[in-house]
């Protein structure tokens, strides 16, 4: 059990990645650490237990990794996916950082394995996690204990003492009651504000409550505000989140990777005027499948049905829940609950519009349709073959983009352009300073891992000084 | 949690596990769920069986309970396993021994020891027993030669064919050609990763067991285990060849072949099961089954206790209480040969023909099911 009634050097506010290795990397200076994790022990981690893999600047191919992935590319690849939404300075430093993360990971518990099943196409420059997300929390934690770091889970950071961009000490729920925490230095690693509902319909309205939220439910960006109210500058995009489509009886919380559809490119999606509304086929899933939760979540109640016939079973990722299945298009319109002359005529509209081609899943291949508003580009049959199959869909939240500015060395910028002394962030809720915009597959982590070593090594050193 | 159909849970486990994949690194399991997307009773007896309850997956998984997907592989699939042990169990009318391994174990033992003594103070008589004996032959004055030879012959051959016939079922239901199991490489392989327990081990550092931490203790008790079966085995073994081809009569030589396999087997044997039972105490509840104790424990302590009267035994041959040590040792061995088919041992056989199985579909070529 924590002792906090003593004034550690370093406290870390959550308990995910970055946290971890702030915590890890300040105990190992030789500062005493507290970390808060809000959660119960199972749901540690944060968004971190959902993840898989982590992106790392390598010169050469690895154990792990199939061939290089050097600085330019690397940073090609993140000013393509923020288009231009990023700071190049902690971009470029986080990914020359990134370079040793592979060994100093490896050294810390966690192990690594080659690209999962249906993610070979990230097999260069993405490293996975032996049994994912969860296992490297674990090992983490395992970690912090046996170096002395104090872990205390069900606690949740509710106020912030700070006076002239100093911060002093934390109030802290736990059990009901709270109580104050004082520490030398503060590290923000509490994550975004993606399971607060509220927060969201700030931005989306009453629609968010028809949102799903891919991981935990102790995102609720409670740290993230009180810096925010407490004069800290912020960054990235307030109103926007990631979103993609998730099969629409997702859990409301934690659903993570296995309440993803891979079949939209092989069908139709309706949403519930039994109306099309977007070109299903315009490019392959994994480069599409992050701008259907934003698509869906502009549609009627926030629901889509993704529609395929039998003709590309076998082709997808297998999904989780089971399709409705109905024999014919108008059965199927009803037992999903669609107007059945509406989805027929949609249904009968695009099959007249389908142009010959080869169909060829594996390429932007010659199947599309003519005269139809949208068209499908790519990978368009006729949908003629019963049975027929139908999942819904609704948008689920991965993230969302609103942090708090840092510097090089992790310190949280004010509004008025002043560095925190001691303030440090970490992870998703700085994020944003980097990954402005769009996603890019395991950065996030990347991201947590390099400014959660520095704000390790920042709070030790000006903790300890 | 007991849940009312193991088959039907472990199928919809299998489904949302296919959606994440991320345990594909730990063992042969979860590769071998990728080849599939339906998953019919005897895929599922299949895998079940395929699995070493490293409890991997479960300490990693992100829907273990008690989030509502409520993620269980390991225990799942060890009641799973225990369905297919009763379900292969031949004949049929002794599958409940699989229920009852505790009692069974601890009856069927101690007739064997009755059997044997009634049997040594019937034809040798009490004074006989309890003399001293030394020598080549000693033995033979307790149990005579021929009686030996006819009883263990054949407890030993039922025990093998029992096991034989549990195999060829187990096999004919997974649907590979009835032969399959003897292509060479697979076969080869499947011996290799039986051999050095290769998916006892979670991919990396060892199973998170007996608790969450990775640990490649386990696996050592295992080996110390199965290795000094196999090493007492061998004894047994090169004691016969004495005997049936030099002539050489049982008691051998302290620095003999056949006493020094015994001895080494034999304190693998006392170690490896109280290190495995150590571990099975110390276990977390809740990826293992602790209704499934019983079996477990059964055999593990046949074999410690077989192992130790043999050792005390070589200890005390040239005494007067080797007659007695003899009957009670050769009562163990009985015990646990009978038991042989329908305990915790049978694991070893229908893993065995699953990594056979793996091994085959692992030489086939891969269906792509695209990309996410």
């Amino acid at each position: 059990m924590a002792d906090m009634s003593r004034e550690y050097d370093v406290l870390v506010a959550g308990g995910g990645n970055a946290g971890l290795c702030a915590a890890i990397t300040a105990r190992q200076r030789g500062a005493s650490v507290l970390l808060l994790e809000c959660a119960p022990r199972f749901f540690r981690g944060g968004n971190s237990r959902h993840t898989r893999n982590l992106r790392y600047m390598h010169l050469r191919a690895d154990k792990i990794m199939t061939g290089a992935y050097p600085e330019d590319e690397f940073w090609e690849d993140l000013l393509r996916v923020t288009q231009g939404n990023t700071n190049e300075a902690l971009a470029r430093l986080t990914i020359r950082m990134s370079a040793d993360l592979g060994s100093w990971m490896t050294a810390h518990g966690v192990r690594f394995q080659p690209p999962l099943g249906g993610t070979l196409h990230l097999g260069r420059t993405n490293a996975f996690f032996l049994g994912g997300g969860k296992a490297l929390v674990n090992a983490y934690y395992r970690t912090a204990e046996r170096l002395g770091v104090e872990i205390a889970y069900d606690t949740e950071v509710h106020e912030l003492n700070i006076q002239d961009s100093v911060f002093s000490s934390a109030v802290v729920l736990q059990a009901g009651s709270s109580r104050k925490v004082k520490a030398r230095t503060f590290v923000a690693a509490a994550g975004g504000f993606e399971a607060n509902i509220p927060w969201l319909k700030e931005s989306w309205g009453e629609a968010a409550d028809n949102f799903i939220i891919r991981g935990t439910p102790y995102n609720t960006g409670r740290v993230l505000r009180v810096l925010l109210d407490k004069g800290v500058k912020p960054v990235g995009d307030a109103r926007q989140c990631h979103a993609v489509a998730v099969d629409g009886r997702a859990p409301k919380f934690d659903g993570g990777i296995v309440t993803r559809l891979d079949c939209v490119p092989f069908g139709i999606v309706v949403n519930r005027n039994a109306e099309r509304f977007y070109d299903e086929g315009e490019d392959f899933w994994p480069k599409r499948y992050a701008i259907w939760g934003r698509l869906v979540a502009q549609q009627p109640d926030q629901i889509a049905y993704v529609i395929i016939d039998s003709k590309p079973l076998g082709q997808f990722m297998p999904p989780v829940f089971p399709p409705v299945v109905a024999n014919s298009i108008r059965e199927l319109a009803h037992a999903v609950g669609l107007a059945p002359d509406g989805l027929e005529a949609t249904v009968s509209r695009y099959n007249r519009a389908v142009r010959s081609g080869t169909f060829d899943p594996t390429i932007l291949d010659s199947c599309g349709t003519q005269g139809l508003d949208p068209p499908k580009s790519h990978w368009a049959l006729p949908l003629d073959r019963p049975p027929f199959y139908a999942h819904s869909l609704r948008p689920g939240i991965t993230f969302t983009y609103l942090g708090v500015s840092v510097d090089e060395q992790a310190r949280v910028i004010m509004a008025d352009g002043k560095r925190a002394a001691n303030i440090l962030a970490a992870g998703e809720i700085m994020a944003g300073n980097i990954l402005g915009k769009g996603y890019l597959a395991g950065f996030g982590m990347t991201i947590g891992s390099v400014f959660g070593r520095i704000a390790g090594k920042e709070a030790a050193a000006h903790a300890v000084r | 949690m007991p849940f009312a159909d193991p088959v039907t849970e472990a199928e919809r486990l299998m489904t949302i596990c296919n959606a994440c994949r991320y345990c594909e690194g730990h063992c042969a399991v979860f590769p071998a769920m990728e080849l599939r997307t339906v998953f019919p009773n005897n895929d599922l007896i299949y895998l079940a069986n395929l699995c070493h309850n490293c409890g991997s997956c479960y300490h990693h998984c992100q829907y273990a309970p008690p989030h509502e997907f409520s993620i269980n592989i390991p225990k799942t699939f060890a009641e799973l396993r225990a369905q297919s042990y009763r379900r292969y169990a031949w004949p049929a009318v002794f599958s409940g021994l699989f229920e009852r391994s505790g009692l069974a174990s601890g009856a069927i033992t101690a007739v064997s020891f009755g059997l044997l003594m009634l049997l040594s103070l019937g034809l040798v008589g009490p004074s006989v027993l309890s003399a001293r004996h030394l020598g080549g032959g000693a033995f033979y004055a307790i149990l005579p030669h021929d009686l030996m030879v006819v009883l263990f012959g054949a407890v030993s051959l039922y025990a093998l064919g029992v096991l034989a016939v549990g195999f060829l079922c187990f096999w004919r239901d997974m649907g590979e050609s009835p032969a399959g199991w003897v292509a060479s490489a697979p076969f080869a392989r499947a011996v290799w990763d039986a051999l050095r327990l290769r998916y006892l081990d979670g991919g990396a550092d060892g199973c998170t067991y007996p608790q969450e931490a990775p640990s490649r203790t386990r696996r050592w008790f295992h080996h110390l285990t199965f290795y000094g079966f196999l090493s007492c085995f061998a004894a047994t073994s090169v004691a016969a060849f004495y005997e049936y081809v030099f002539g050489w009569e049982a008691p051998y030589g302290l620095w003999s072949l056949p006493v020094v396999l015994g001895t080494v087997g034999g304190m693998g044997l006392l170690i490896g099961p109280v290190g495995l039972l150590w571990l099975k105490l110390r276990s977390d509840p809740e990826p293992n089954r602790r209704d499934q104790f019983p079996m477990d424990v059964a055999f593990l302590l046949l074999l410690f206790l077989t192992s130790l009267t043999g050792l005390i035994l070589l200890a005390l041959r040239t005494t007067p209480a080797m007659g007695s040590l003899l009957v009670l040792h050769l009562g163990f061995v009985l015990g646990l040969f009978l038991t042989l088919p329908y305990g915790k041992f049978v694991h070893a056989i229908y893993r065995f023909a699953a990594l056979i199985r793996y091994a085959i579909e692992r030489s086939r070529p891969v269906p792509r099911t695209g990309q996410e």
